[in-house]
């Protein structure tokens, strides 16, 4: 009930504080000296804690990313650690600048939440996972499984709708943590569990033997999954959905870590754009001019975050896929920078 | 109170009092409502007759995922209650045993008592909730090799399946029996104990009584046929298909519940009873009543009117206490209803305020009930 209550406290400071949200964000922020940032509380690859207590993942990158073009220091940010349950109202009360938290865009929580979507960080999609053991090869041979789910998740309707779009019985066993789905998947009280595909793979990692585990191959929804901000403040949500633009336009353009400083001198018009050496653009977002570099310096471009975190140099391997740029076989395109 | 008996002056106090309340809730509301509209976040209780859309696995009415929020919320509802009630049932039946056993002369049963209350209520619950849910019932076996007994009732991690009784032709004629058989032993014991009081006589009714409970039902069963058959469970696919089944949830949640709450309605029927005097317990014995007869005639019904008022805190703390089952997905209020339809609405001010004015109303219910059974105790001990 305290949990409770707390939510309560502060969904009525909600109706009560926001009322001067316009145009404040980034003035606070900087008055401030820190962005905060909501992250999920360990989803390994997209926000977790390493063993020194930093936190990794491709959704904490986005948030050191503005960081860094706001303040020149990836540093600078406070993680908050939300449960799936509890994000939106942290976002709502001004509790965090930013939710950053594997979230799935949908009409309803782009429209009744106050709050509105930036772009897409992953393109995801829901999976299965069971144990090798039940010798299951597709989701559609779940019938009469127990499934086990985290609560406050897109997750619980996609599920439903496929076992009963697909004429199967199951039973939903629906826990508020995900450590405590997983946990009761392993146990053996489901016999499956779901999450996004992209979770699967991170989860699997964390169990005590993951070879034992097996991910089917069926994806029964899109789960294009990006940072939030808070409606009303359109020069804040500006600046979050183009740095992340910008990661996307840096691997298109070959702008890396390692050659930023290079590239920076090339007679390019579109990279003197995209580096700041010609134009304003950093300043018509309330940045500095080099702000693309800045954020090349801490995260390094779309491609290499995502390579890092949950791609080819991760433990968790998983391939581009729907990730890929748009030219390179994927969906990920971002608007030019001019 | 404010200006309370102060004549005018205090009436008028009052009503200003009140009219300054009145006029802060409504400057909340309306606040709350203009900025959430500023803010664009969906307000109202409209959400509650939209299509839900998600299952949930014990529901005791109906339910299905094309039913709306306002039923969700009645499902939630009553898997608290159900969880609760069957919680306060069993923590008073262990605390009055074991509040009683530490009182025992026994020293092993005394000390056992005394072990298990310092060892339950010093434990937080959650962990106790864990505990039963992750280390005794998730080392159950799985399905295809549960614990079956006669090959009908199966335990195993998914829960305890057990055959579903289902109407048959005789199902009249036999709770027809049951209601008359429970009628006349009533009217016996109505009989037998005026026959005591008038005459002194006394009147073994029980061979009676047992005789008949069992009897009248067996014979119009015999005649009519069988009142019940059974759907037996069978494991099909994953799961068992036909039967009922207990979830291992339920029996987790239950068991922690009654456990840690009995300890504390141990302490409390045991400062109770100490509380009557001891002179009445030796005054019981020099009548030559058994200790058990002096217990229960002469010292329990004195405690009890010291036991209730802090009984009735511990059956609101055990019902409360059970929105704890969140954490292991036992689907009651605070999970289904302020966890996934919040989630899915995005409503926390209306689903919050809900389900606070939900628990505050059961609260309130069983506050008046125990009172209620207080002052009928009080009354005919003449107090």
């Amino acid at each position: 009930m305290k949990r409770v209550s707390l939510v309560f406290v502060v969904a009525l400071a909600t109706g009560f504080a926001m009322q001067s949200a316009t145009a404040q964000t980034l003035k606070t922020i900087k008055e401030r000296g820190m962005l905060t940032c909501g992250v999920s509380q360990g989803l390994p690859g997209f926000s977790a804690p390493d063993d020194k207590g930093n936190w990794t993942g491709i959704d904490v990158d986005v948030c050191r990313a503005v960081a860094a073009a706001v303040f020149n220091d990836p540093t600078k940010v406070k993680f908050v650690a939300l449960s799936a349950k509890d994000r939106f109202t942290a976002l709502q009360s001004g509790e965090i600048d930013l939710l950053s938290r594997n979230t799935t865009w949908t009409l309803s929580r782009d429209t009744t939440l106050g709050a509105n979507f930036t772009g897409v960080t992953y393109y995801d999609g829901q999976g299965f996972m069971v144990k090798k053991s039940l010798k299951v090869n597709s989701a559609l041979e779940l019938n009469s499984a127990s499934v086990c789910v985290q609560t406050g998740t897109t997750t619980e309707q996609n599920l439903a709708d496929f076992f009963k779009s697909n004429n199967m019985k199951y039973e939903v066993v629906a826990f508020a943590g995900a450590d405590e789905t997983v946990k009761a998947y392993e146990s053996g009280r489901c016999d499956a569990f779901t999450t996004d595909a992209s979770g699967l793979y991170a989860y699997k990692l964390k169990m005590a033997n993951p070879d034992d585990h097996v991910v089917l191959p069926e994806i029964i929804s899109k789960e294009p999954l990006g940072p939030m901000v808070r409606h009303g403040d359109d020069q804040w949500f500006d600046l979050v959905k183009w740095v992340l633009f910008a990661m996307v336009d840096a691997e298109e353009l070959g702008v890396t870590q390692r050659n930023v400083d290079e590239m920076a001198k090339s007679d390019k018009p579109e990279l003197k754009r995209v580096l700041g050496t010609d134009g304003n653009f950093g300043e018509q977002l309330g940045l500095t001019k080099d702000w693309v570099i800045r954020i090349i310096k801490a995260v390094g471009n779309y491609g290499e975050t995502f390579d890092r975190n949950v791609g080819a140099g991760s433990p968790l391997k998983i391939a581009r896929g729907l990730n890929q740029l748009w030219n390179k076989g994927g969906i990920q395109y971002a608007p030019p920078i001019r | 109170m404010l200006g309370g008996g102060a004549g005018w002056s205090g009436f008028f106090l009052q009503v200003v009092f009140v009219a300054v309340l009145a006029w802060l809730a409504y400057a909340v509301v309306d606040n709350v409502r203009g900025n959430l509209a500023t803010q664009h976040i969906a307000a109202g209780f409209g959400f509650l007759s939209n299509n839900a859309g998600f299952d949930v696995n014990q529901s005791l009415i109906p339910y299905n995922q094309s039913d709306t929020y306002a039923r969700v919320f009645v499902v939630g509802l009553l898997n608290t209650l159900l969880v609760s009630i069957i919680g306060i049932f069993f923590a008073t039946m262990i605390g009055f045993l074991v509040g009683l056993g530490r009182l025992s002369p026994n020293w092993l049963l005394s000390r056992i008592s005394g072990g298990y209350v310092e060892l339950l209520r010093n434990i937080p619950l959650l962990f106790q909730i864990l505990f039963w849910y992750l280390a005794v019932l998730g080392a159950l076996p799985p399905p295809r090799q549960s614990i079956s007994l006669f090959g009908v009732i199966f335990l195993s991690n998914r829960g305890l399946v057990v055959p579903t009784p289902i109407p048959h032709s005789g199902l009249e004629a036999v709770t027809a029996a049951l209601v008359v058989a429970i009628a006349a032993s009533l009217a016996l014991r109505f009989y037998s104990r005026r026959q005591l009081f008038q005459s002194g006589r006394v009147i073994t009714i029980w061979p009676t009584v047992v005789g008949m409970l069992i009897g009248l039902p067996v014979l119009a069963a015999l005649v009519f046929g069988a009142p019940v058959g059974f759907e037996i469970p069978q494991l099909k696919g994953f799961n068992f298909a036909g039967g009922s089944r207990i979830i291992p949830e339920f029996v987790a949640l239950t068991l922690a519940l009654s456990t840690y709450t009995g300890a504390f309605i141990a302490e409390v029927v045991r400062g109770g009873i100490l509380a009557v005097h001891k002179g009445q317990m030796e005054a019981g014995s020099s009548l030559g009543l058994s200790r058990g007869a002096a217990l229960r005639l002469i010292v329990v019904p004195q405690a009890l009117r010291v036991i209730l008022p802090p009984l009735t805190n511990q059956y609101l703390n055990l019902t409360k206490n059970s929105s704890l089952a969140v954490a292991i997905g036992y689907p009651d209020l605070v999970s289904v209803f302020a966890g996934t339809s919040l989630n899915q609405t995005g409503q926390a001010i209306e689903i919050i305020g809900i389900t606070m004015g939900v628990y505050l109303l059961i609260s309130l219910v069983t506050s008046v009930i125990m009172s209620f059974y207080n002052w009928r105790i009080g009354r005919s001990m003449g107090a």
